[in-house]
Order: structure tokens, then sequence, then C-alpha cells
């Protein structure tokens, strides 16, 4: 009875065959394919449209590729639409975000990765609570604290600059970023941590030599977060800066919502794309470090 | 060299004793092992002398200076831990020379330790490897040899060998025995395996709760335990306990269900013993004599197996002495099986009476 089984090469032996087209697969897939063109469709469209002339949009054929495609709406969107009597496009607020967002994410990192680092691995009395209530700081709505913020600003003469803005970005990132590096550091072994202690290295010793070295995915999330935050923030750049230092989002919101003259849906879609690339590039770049940083700090919190 | 003692040492997180007024005097080139089940103290013990943890009160020297407020680094201690701690970044160069640059050592002088440890450790050809290509013997080796360049007195050993495995372990073992041989430093070493601890001790400390049940030579802690906790907990198979209770003038009887044991030398502690008192006897499986040699011993009774636990070396046989499960060994090559009666015996002077409510020697 064995025998005959060992012998018989029909019978079933190494890897089980798998087929390519099962039922499973094909629905798997289809559906897969359903959701991401419905998820990637405004996107084409955006895209063909800025690339048409705005007589060939008003033929009004949304999906249609471009006949004659021009770059035209690109160039006009960074550097000839106007808002109010500024006419240099979007290329202003560009730099201003930039402006912003390069202090705005050193400074926020800097200070809440050595916030989280303190307090997973130098506990003092209170720490917790003082953890507790920077947390209960990320669940308090926006809106209550934008008035006092402005009063505030004013009178530190921050009111209107980039320099006002990056503080507020600052401040509001502490909260998540410092529960972000907290937890990935709680779970870095304690040991290591006492083994440096033993060997003599201090608070920022063990910081640098010991903590930062080890840490890049979290760093890599916690510069994506901060990036997408502060680049595609409105509601901070509307209230705390004024035309000349407004933030590339609050430009486009000027441009696309302008309300005299033709509207220029091409040089409108142009625009947001722009507006939306820097995220985007990121993203890219970094998308598997930042799967690995976040699954890293979700390990122990 | 260099002495290390514990003062009335105590330390609480939140309402939780974890060290209760714990003293403790290690003599220069000491070799102690803090044993005791997970939850005893004795990690927690380590730590404080290594000063990563805040007593809540008592005091610490090392070679007679108080160091109970000292930093880590400045007490003279090398430390060896479990998970090895490696800095996973740096090469094993670098976590040798990792305290040595903090300590603003000449280059020179840090090369020659490197040097030093790596042949005593031989770990000569791993120095440019970083700690993820090392296997685990070779990665505790190297967290050995980051207590050995910093050149100390004290090393502590936190369960150092707890993560290998068994074969490892044993050469380990011996490495680490050897290395105090030759070196002649103080060493604390603290471990919850029996084995580490009777191999490589001067002297072990055995800890539950908080508290040193018993501080003796390894020799002393097996034949003569302090109370019934180090009697069980020293010694594999664990020790046959006999509840039974004295009689006799002198209350030197040890009487359970119909059997009368004589423990006329057998040699009493200070402890007050009354006739009538409830007592705990207990015999080591392997002070049990098996068959021609059971003759000769004091008590003998001819019992039936219940269970055989061949084991190589030898047989772990169950069975039953006057109504109590009892375990003896016989030979590895012993052929019994469940059903079979054989013939038991053995010398109460070298068993263990503890009294039933306190648990301490009698």
């Amino acid at each position: 009875m064995v025998d005959s089984a060992l012998n018989n090469a029909a019978e079933p032996r190494g890897p089980k065959p798998k087929r390519a087209f099962s039922r499973a697969n094909i629905f798997i897939y289809g559906t897969l394919l359903l959701v991401s063109i419905y998820y990637l469709l405004p996107l084409y469209v955006m895209i063909v449209t800025s690339l048409k002339g705005m007589p060939e949009i008003r033929l009004g054929n949304v999906f249609g590729p471009p006949l004659e495609p021009t770059f035209q709406p690109w160039i006009k969107a960074w550097a000839e639409a106007c808002t109010g009597i500024n006419c240099d496009g979007l290329s202003r607020g560009f730099w201003n975000s930039v402006k912003i967002l390069i202090p705005s994410i050193v400074l926020s990192i800097l200070i809440a990765s050595v916030n989280g680092y303190a307090l997973a691995n130098w506990k003092f009395k209170g720490s917790e609570t003082f953890f507790t209530i920077l947390i209960i700081g990320a669940f308090i709505p926006y809106q209550t604290m934008l008035y006092p913020i402005v009063i505030m600003l004013r009178e530190i003469k921050l009111m209107g600059s980039i320099w006002g803005l990056v503080l507020v970005h600052t401040v509001f990132g502490m909260p998540i970023l410092t529960l972000l590096f907290r937890n990935y550091f709680t779970s870095i072994p304690e040991e290591l941590f006492k083994a440096a202690r033993v060997d003599g290295a201090g608070f920022w010793g063990i910081y640098f030599k010991i903590m930062l070295p080890m840490s890049l995915p979290i760093f890599v999330v916690a510069i994506i977060l901060q990036v997408t935050g502060i680049w595609n923030d409105f509601l901070f750049g509307v209230i705390y800066t004024k035309p000349d230092t407004y933030p590339m989002t609050v430009q486009l919101n000027n441009i696309v919502n302008s309300v005299q003259g033709v509207k220029e849906y091409n040089v409108n879609m142009a625009a947001t794309l722009l507006t939306g690339l820097v995220p985007l590039v990121i993203y890219f770049i970094s998308g598997k470090l930042f799967v690995r940083g976040i699954a890293a700090g979700a390990v122990k919190g | 060299m260099a002495t290390v003692s514990v003062k009335d040492l105590v330390l609480n997180f939140g309402s939780v004793k974890v060290l209760r007024d714990l003293n403790l005097n290690i003599p220069t080139g000491e070799f102690l092992v803090l044993l005791g089940a997970s939850g005893s103290g004795k990690s927690t013990l380590l730590n404080c002398i290594a000063g990563l943890l805040d007593v809540t009160d008592g005091q610490i020297f090392i070679d007679d200076k108080n160091v109970t407020w000292s930093e880590p680094k400045d007490r003279g201690i090398g430390m060896v831990f479990q998970s090895y701690a490696l800095y996973p970044q740096m090469t094993v160069k670098g976590n040798l020379s990792f305290g040595l640059k903090n300590a603003g050592l000449p280059k020179a002088e840090i090369e020659k330790r490197i040097e030093r440890a790596a042949s005593v450790l031989q770990i000569e050809p791993l120095l440019d490897r970083k700690p993820s290509a090392l296997s685990g013997g070779q990665r505790q080796r190297v967290a050995i040899g980051r207590a050995l360049v910093r050149d100390v007195d004290v090393f502590l050993f936190d369960e150092p060998l707890s993560n290998l495995d068994a074969k490892l372990r044993a050469d380990l073992r011996v490495e680490i025995k050897r290395l105090h041989q030759k070196l002649k430093n103080t060493m604390i070493y603290v471990t919850h395996d029996q084995v580490e601890a009777m191999t490589l001790a001067d002297r072990i400390a055995v800890m539950s709760q908080g508290i040193i049940l018993q501080l003796d030579t390894p020799t002393t802690i097996y034949n003569r335990p302090a109370n019934k906790y180090v009697a069980g907990f020293i010694g594999s198979p664990e020790m046959n306990f006999l509840n039974g209770e004295l009689s006799g003038a002198k209350a030197n009887v040890f009487e359970t269900s119909d059997k009368k044991i004589k423990l006329t030398s057998y040699e009493f502690s200070d402890e007050e013993r009354n006739n009538g008192q409830q007592a705990i006897l207990g015999v080591r499986p392997e002070q049990v004599a098996v068959a021609d040699q059971a003759t000769a011993m004091p008590v003998t009774e001819t019992v039936e197996v219940e269970l055989v636990e061949p084991m190589g070396a030898d047989t772990l046989v169950w069975s039953t002495y006057a109504g109590q499960p009892f375990r003896f060994r016989m030979e590895g090559t012993a052929n019994v099986s469940p059903g079979d009666k054989v013939k038991i015996g053995f010398d109460p002077t070298k068993a263990s009476l503890f009294d039933t409510n306190s648990e301490l020697r009698l």
C-alpha cells in the first residue's frame, strides 16, 4: 500500500501547483483594477485638461486626450497668473512654502526627537503626566486656538511673518511627533541604553552616538508627516501670513477662486498639480522607508 | 581589586517593595552568584550596584568608597547583559572602544587594550565585523570584551548565557570561569540557572521576594539548605519532602504515617524544636541508595515503581514512600518498569529537616 503510493509518479509531490487565472485571482485583480481606475480618473482629467488650450476645453470633451498639447497653462500657472496685484504666478508662493517648510521640519523634528528620547529613556518624576498633557494637546480643535495665537504672535512681533508660521507649525507638530519618537525609542532594547551608560556616555552622547544612528526609519516617517502636513496646510497659512508671505496653498486658492475674467481651467489644473508635486515626490522617494518606519513604530506603544 | 558591599539596601517601585533591607559583603576576587526565580529581585540588585537604578534607601560601597550616588561610569564596573546589548551600527572594534573614547583615553592605549581583550577572548578575526554578522556566542564574547577593556575591578553579569543554546552555554560557562581564574576580579553574576550557579560560584546568594534567603558556598547550600525554599530550588530533580512530626524525649525521631526515622546522628541547627512539632524531612533523589547498596542504609523500604524517566546517564524513578510521592535515582542502565518492586534506603543524617510553619532548617 505504502510502496505503491511511493512509486506512483502521479501522487502529489513537491510544491502544490497554482493556477494563474483562478476564480479568486480574477475577482481580486478585477476589484483592484476597478478601484484604482475610480481613484485615478480625476488625476487623469486634471493632467489632460492642464495640457489643453482654452478653445479645446470649451468643446466640453472632459475625458478626451489633448489634440494640440501645450505647456502654456503650466508656464502661466507658475510665472504669470495674477493674485491681487502680484502677477508672478505660483512661484512666489512656492518659495514662501519652501522657506516655511524647511525651518519648520528641522526645528520640530529636532525638538520632538529629543523630547521622545527623554520621555522614553530618561524618565523623570512627572514625565508620564507631561507626556499625557502633550498628547491631550493633539486633541484640542485648532479653531479654539486660532485667535489666541494671533494675539501671541502680535505680542512677539511675528504676526504676518514667515517665522511666525514656522513657530506655529513647530508647536502644532510637537504632540504627534513626540509620540512617534517616544514609541520608537521605547522599542529599542533598554539594555543598549544601560550598556551605553556603563560605557560613560551621557544624555547627548547616547542620543547622538547610539540612538540617532539606529532611528533613520522613524526620522523618514517624521519628515514625510511634516512635509505633507505643512505643505498642505491652508488654515494657518491664510491666518498668520500676509499676501507677500502667503504659502503656495493660499496662493493656489487665490488663483483658482479669482472672480474676475474667464475661468482658466487649464491654468487652474496646472497650478493644483504643481502644488501637489512636492508631497508626491517625497512619497515616491521614501515610500519603502515610510512603511518600514510606521511598522517599526507600531511594534510597541 | 575591589570589595563590594551593600548596606540596608531598599528599593521600591511605587508601593511594590522590590528589595528589602538587603545586606551583602563581597570580598576582593570573589565570584558571587545571585540566584533566584524571576521576580526575586536579583537583576534589580545588580542594576543598583551598577548605578542604573536609583535606590530608595541604603548604601553601596565599591572598594570602600561610597558610590550610592555615583554615575555607572565612575563606579569601576563593567557589565555584561543578557541580550548582549552591542551597538548595532558599530563594528566589534567600535563597540570595544566606545567606552574608552568616552573616557578620553589616548589612541595608542585604546588599541593596546582592544588587542589584549581580543586575544584573551579569541575574537581578533571578528574586530571589523558588525554585530549582526556574529553568532550568539561570538556576540556574548564581544560583550564580555567590552567589560574587559574597561580594566575594571568589578564585573557584573546579568544572565549572560540565557540567550544561548545549551551547548554554547556550557562552553561559555567554562570560559567565564577560566577568565575569573586568570583575572581574579570580583565578579557578581545573576542567573536563574542552578547549574551555572553551582559550577561558577565561590558563594551563592539565593534570593526570593527581595531578600537573600541563604548566602553560602555551593556545597553548603546543596547539603545544608537554610530553609525549604532553598532546598527545593537547588538540586534537580527536586528534593523529596515528607510531611510528619517529631517525637521522642529529645524530639529526635521523625514520624510519618507508620514510619519512625531516628535522627540520632543528624546535625541539628540552633532552631528550637519540641516533641510533637510538625516537621518536613527532605531527601534528595540522588542520595537514595537502591537494591544491594540500600541494605547498608539506616532506613530501608521496598517500594513499587510508578513511573520511569530515563535520562541517559541515570534513570529517575517515581514511587510512593510512607504514603507520599517519592523520587529516586537509579543507574542509567537499570532495567525497571512500572509495577516492579525496588528496595531503597537512605541515610537521615544527610537529609534536611525543616519546621513546617517557619520552613526553617531544624
